[in-house]
């Protein structure tokens, strides 16, 4: 695996007036992009812009519409992954293409030509994860790897290749900020090697840390190639959103009033073998606050969640509080009846099903909450549709949810559009307690910045707000007080003026042992 | 030949057919396939078998047709699902119930007739050796292929890059597109796979075990190969045991009748039932180890992205 | 040349309708083609399958005798299969539903009362619920796949009448033959019209599926069933529970098997015998698809399949056609509603060329 030269002047890759349709949707419209050598190029653009689409094409997923490549200046056309990496691109989905049941050497081998033997592979791989500062046990499997490990084998299987280009999607989204440090650290060195990198986020921060230049994409068009370091996040945000999204007016002080949410040392065994064990969690959120739990996926977010909302009750009926009243083990409708309402992770097939619609959603969430409203007939449950769409509608109307027609399938919508009724639907209530995993995960800037100010404004209204989340700049405009979750175990509760990035990283890294170990089986 | 080796005899006929059905599912499983069609398969294997025999006087042409119908078979599931992504649990029990009313349309001539058997195979050296000489190395070919096919497919599934790549399906089918591996075209073979071992599982049936042709001679072995799956966790060497177990379990009611015992016929005949809820039970309880051994992605429908 | 599917935005309102008309269509092509092959003229061969019991009122009474237990049991297992449960076993629940109504009438043959059927069929229901009990025990609490547990059970089932007929229930008045005594008057289920067999069996039928049909489509439960088939993620988020789902899907699919059961004892046989049903509990599982898991479709395809038992047994006298027939009919015909299902989700694209098409084939 010798270095690569830079080739002269010219752009590595070159994209000329790429344009790809799905029926009469354009997720691509007539994108220009080029990448020099030794280049960290960035490709920035909120959700839905049209930036994973962009990178599917160069790494031949998906064919374009029309337009063309050029490497090295001569146009190429890339109908698979085996030739994109035959070509030298390589590339880090956001979402890993694993097997879990399989060992690291073995996924790495199967993204290789055939005829090499597979203890080679081991130990190339294991020579090139420790040259990059990516430790990586070979004869680990994958089911027992953390989040951040698994993407080291991506990383490794991309490099395990020689690529001149190694395209990277969204790579920080599932890393602590110390994990971050070290992949930034290995982007140097591909840098330095004379490989370029094009660098997929939508986090104006990093990008003006580790990249040279930047192109924004806005709705499948290019909207600016820009030198990020030249720019104020404002105006990148610019060229991202268009126009000026409001910022979040922020809670300030608010009155506080009684402890509406409590967990009192609650400890869960996990489910099942890939879930994470609640470990002593304590937490007081009371009227009046936002208390953000920050923290990277897969550390027991949805472990807490499940516990809080009911959805798993536990044994011990004194772990859990709602409004002063023992909730451990009562189940997610009595809980609902107290005055709670919650708004899982996962849209589509948890908060809602995809396939039936609105108001069928809404009944989903309310069918207890509201019983006498919705449900008539007495103990037939006969559903009162005609009420339940009216009810639909006003929600759909308050938290200007755009759909296709009235009372469209849930699945028809886009994240934001769906996420405003999700949430609107719990706000419709006006519950004392409100608990939130992930509000704004694969939301348009738009629809994220009406979410969040919906929370900030029930907080204010007297109710006790618990949201969880992964993205720091979110915690950081909503939080009056802010824990950090890590392997299951909650960090003290702080003031959120008190905290700085920096220090929640800390937290973070400081609960679990983060050096660079090779990565190993380190499930009991 | 004492006791004991006649036995021991019957039991090796009755778990053959198991073995082989069950590694045919279990490769098809592997894949990310559910194939409920094994009863239909098996059945559709052992009236072709008869058939061909049959018309042909020669039972080998027999094997063939068993296996060759019982792959054509497999691939109208293997359309309807891998195409056509329909239900496959539904698609199964179509199968199952086609083929018991096209083999019963097939076999309806035979009825009755005295079949041509597979006559043993004896292999010279290994054959003399007391005990078992006689017990494994003077058996049909359908025998040897059982072994032969466990062997084999333990070598195919944990030593080959293909078997890498049929288990990487299995777990992750996403993935595997992603990483530019056929997943229609190995599932399509797989599944191609699993009808020819259910085929020739169903021709043992007609040829070795009761040269005859009954209607729905089957009698409910393929869904007993189906749990036996289930209970080897995807193994092929453990698919051998247990098959073994419930040949032993199956045929306990011939013997119990020599023997004399004094239960009812109809209850030792439900033995192998019982046993198969019985193993279903004990091997499914642990929900932390069933998630472990079971291919992810078994039975979810594939749709690839262009 | 490779056959490509597409999945439409929105589930095709119209194919949802017209699916299983098509997969009727085909399934008679696919009859006729088949008479063909085996010498058979195929319109007159499917003129006396299709049409010819249409035309008198004695099978038009035999339609119903046989479609009373497919739409009853058909109707129970759309609730199992909608919530994602799949009881394979009704054959079983049949058997076991009609030996538990059995046992006033055998047992206490001498008891005359009114309340003899009533209590029959009670039983019946009782028997038929108790036996899916088990294979919803076990799924709900051992964690055990219930489609073979409860298709094992059938065998189980089938053995246990078996032996309950030719040992303990064996009639002493009849020569040595497997059957129980003939059951007394008040034990016979009666008919509904004078001019054929039909009993109140049918009328069972129609009532429960009108009933589940209004279950499903108004109540909380019936979205429950819904929720619960399509995520059960979401259900347990909306606070429903997929565990009490098994029972209250099994139980009540059990429940009404044995109904069937029993009233088929009752109403047509007149008592117990080895073979007490020519494959209902399976061929429900075709009506139940058929009938596109709605009740009242249901009605509709329990009638048509009905239809092909009838005009089966009449090929079989007429035209001396195997009485196989009937079932390859029932198995194509499942297959071709499963194929033509599809076309409701999806779009399906034939593609010629191999240009542009990036995903399949890369070199490995």
């Amino acid at each position: 695996m010798s270095d690569v030269k830079a080739s002269g002047d010219g752009a590595l890759l070159a994209v000329r007036s790429l344009t790809k349709l799905f029926g009469s949707f354009t997720a691509c419209n007539a994108i220009d992009l080029d990448i020099r050598p030794g280049e960290i190029h960035a490709l920035l653009g909120e959700n839905g812009a049209g930036k994973s689409t962009l990178v599917k094409m160069l790494f031949g997923v998906l064919a374009p519409t029309s337009g063309e490549i050029l490497w090295k200046g001569e146009p190429v056309r890339i109908p698979s992954p085996a030739a994109a990496r035959r070509i030298g691109i390589g590339m880090v989905f956001q979402h890993f293409s694993l097997f879990e049941a399989l060992t690291v050497a073995e996924n790495i081998a199967l993204s290789l030509p055939p005829g090499i033997s597979l203890s080679r592979v081991a130990a190339e791989a294991s020579r090139l994860s420790r040259l990059y500062g990516l430790p990586l046990d070979p004869n680990a499997h994958v089911a027992d790897l953390s989040v951040g490990e698994r993407q080291r084998i991506e990383i490794v299987r991309a490099l395990l290749q020689n690529p001149e280009l190694i395209i990277l999607d969204e790579p920080t989204s599932v890393l602590t900020p110390q994990e971050a440090d070290r992949l930034f650290e290995t982007l140097a060195k591909l840098k330095a090697e004379g490989r370029s990198v094009l660098y997929i986020s939508h986090r104006l921060e990093e990008v003006q840390r580790i990249c040279d230049r930047a192109t924004v994409l806005r709705h499948g068009k290019v909207t600016g190639a820009c030198d990020p370091r030249r720019e104020t996040p404002a105006s990148l945000a610019r060229m991202m959103v268009g126009s000026d999204v409001a910022a979040v007016s922020a809670s300030g002080t608010n009155a506080k009033g009684d402890v509406l949410l409590e967990a009192k040392h609650l400890t869960v065994r996990a489910r099942s073998p890939f879930a994470v064990m609640l470990k002593d969690v304590c937490l007081k959120v009371r009227a009046g606050e936002v208390l953000a739990i920050a923290g990277v996926a897969g550390n027991g977010q949805s472990e807490l969640f499940d516990a809080l909302s009911g959805e798993y009750p536990i044994s011990d009926p004194a772990m859990v509080s709602i409004r002063g009243r023992p909730a451990g083990n009562l189940g997610i409708s009595a809980r609902r009846l107290i005055g709670a309402g919650f708004v899982p992770e996962e849209r589509h097939g948890h908060a809602a099903v995809p396939a039936l619609p609105l108001s069928d959603n809404l009944v989903l969430a309310r069918n207890q909450s509201d019983r006498k409203t919705f449900l008539g007939g007495g103990v037939l449950g006969i559903i009162r549709q005609a009420v339940v769409r009216l009810a639909s509608k006003r929600i759909a109307d308050t938290m200007d949810v755009r759909k296709s027609g009235e009372n469209p399938a849930a699945g028809s919508l886009s994240g934001g559009n769906l996420q405003k009724f999700i949430v609107g639907r719990e706000l419709d209530r006006q519950p004392a307690v409100l608990v939130v995993n992930q509000p704004t995960w694969g939301v348009d800037a738009g629809a994220a910045s009406r979410i969040r100010q919906a929370l900030v404004d029930l907080a204010r209204s007297g109710s006790a707000v618990l949201v969880i989340s992964q993205d720091l700049d979110e915690i950081f405009e909503v939080a009056t007080e802010i824990a950090v979750i890590s392997e299951g175990r909650l960090s003290d509760t702080y003031p959120a003026q008190a905290l700085t990035r920096e220090k929640i990283g800390l937290l973070m890294g400081g609960m679990h042992g983060e050096n660079g170990e090779v990565a190993h089986a380190h499930r009991a | 030949m004492g006791m004991i080796e006649a036995i021991l005899l019957t039991v090796i006929t009755a778990a053959t057919p198991l073995v082989i059905a069950s590694l045919g599912e279990l490769v098809t499983e592997r894949a990310g396939v559910l194939n409920l069609g094994v009863e239909g398969m098996m059945i559709m294997g052992a009236a072709l078998a008869f058939a061909a025999t049959q018309a042909t006087g020669s039972p080998y042409v027999g094997v063939l047709a068993g296996i060759a119908g019982g792959a054509l078979f497999s691939l109208l599931f293997g359309f309807l699902t891998l195409t056509l992504v329909a239900n496959q649990v539904a698609t199964g029990l179509a199968l199952t119930i086609l083929g018991l009313g096209v083999s019963g349309q097939i076999g309806e001539p035979f009825v009755g007739m005295s079949g041509i058997k597979l006559q043993p195979i004896v292999i010279p050296l290994l054959a003399d050796i007391p005990f078992l000489g006689p017990l494994l190395f003077r058996q049909d070919l359908i025998f040897y292929l059982s072994i032969a096919l466990v062997i084999g497919i333990s070598w195919f599934l944990f030593s080959s890059r293909a078997g890498l790549k049929l288990r990487a399906i299995g777990d992750n089918h996403a993935s595997a597109h992603a990483l530019g591996i056929h997943v229609i075209r190995t599932r399509y073979l797989a599944v191609m796979f699993g009808g020819a071992c259910a085929g020739l599982a169903g021709a043992q049936l007609s040829l070795v075990y009761t040269p005859q042709w009954v209607e729905n001679m089957s009698a409910g072995r393929g869904w007993i190969a189906l749990a036996l799956v289930v209970f080897a966790s995807w193994r092929p060497w453990r698919v051998l045991a247990g098959g073994y177990l419930f040949g032993a379990v199956s045929i306990s009611q011939l013997h119990a009748q020599a023997f004399g015992i004094g239960i009812p016929s109809q209850f030792l005949s439900a033995l192998p039932y019982l046993a198969t809820v019985v193993v279903l039970i004990l091997i499914s309880h642990n929900r932390r180890v069933t998630l472990i051994n079971t291919p992810a992605s078994l039975g979810k429908p594939f749709v690839p992205d262009r | 040349m490779r056959i490509e599917l597409e999945k439409r935005p929105r589930p095709s309102a119209l194919l949802s309708i017209l699916s299983p008309f098509l997969a009727l269509g085909l399934t008679v092509i696919a009859g006729g083609i088949m008479f063909a092959l085996i010498g058979k003229n195929p319109v007159a061969a499917l003129y006396g399958f299709f049409v010819e019991p249409l035309t008198d009122i004695w099978s038009l009474h035999e339609i119903a005798v046989k479609a009373a237990p497919l739409i009853l049991i058909g109707a129970g297992l759309s609730v199992c299969y909608r919530s994602n449960n799949w009881n394979i076993g009704a054959e079983g629940q049949f058997i076991m539903g009609a030996i538990a109504g059995s046992i006033v009438p055998v047992v206490f043959h001498g008891w005359h009362s009114p309340l003899v059927l009533p209590l029959m069929l009670i039983f019946g229901m009782i028997g038929g619920a108790l036996y899916a009990a088990i294979p919803a025990f076990l799924k709900a609490h051992m964690n055990t796949n219930e489609i073979l547990t409860s298709l094992m059970l059938v065998y189980i089932a089938q053995l246990f009448l078996d032996w309950l007929v030719r040992g303990p229930w064996r009639s002493p008045d009849a020569y040595n033959f497997p059957v129980t005594r003939d059951f007394a008057r008040e034990a016979i289920l009666p008919e509904m019209i004078a001019s054929g067999r039909a009993n109140l069996g049918f009328a069972f039928a129609i009532l429960a599926a009108i009933g589940l049909w209004f279950m499903m489509r108004y109540t909380l439960k019936g979205f429950e069933i819904s929720v619960l088939g399509q995520s059960e993620r979401a259900g347990r988020f909306a606070g429903f529970s997929s565990r009490r789902m098994i029972w209250f899907s099994m139980l009540l699919s059990g429940a009404l098997a044995g109904l069937a059961g029993i009233s088929e004892v009752s109403g047509v046989i007149g008592k117990l015998q080895p073979i007490i049903s020519p494959g209902y509990g399976f061929t429900a599982i075709i009506v139940a698809f058929l009938g596109r898991l709605n009740p009242i479709g249901i009605i509709a395809a329990g009638l048509f399949l009905a239809l092909t038992y009838v005009g089966g047994e009449a090929v079989q006298l007429t035209l001396n056609v195997s009485d196989k027939i009937t079932r390859v009919f029932q198995g194509l015909l499942l297959f071709f509603v499963l194929s033509c299902d599809t076309l409701i989700q999806y779009r399906i694209r034939l593609v010629f060329s191999r240009l542009g098409r990036s995903s399949e084939g890369g070199a490995h």
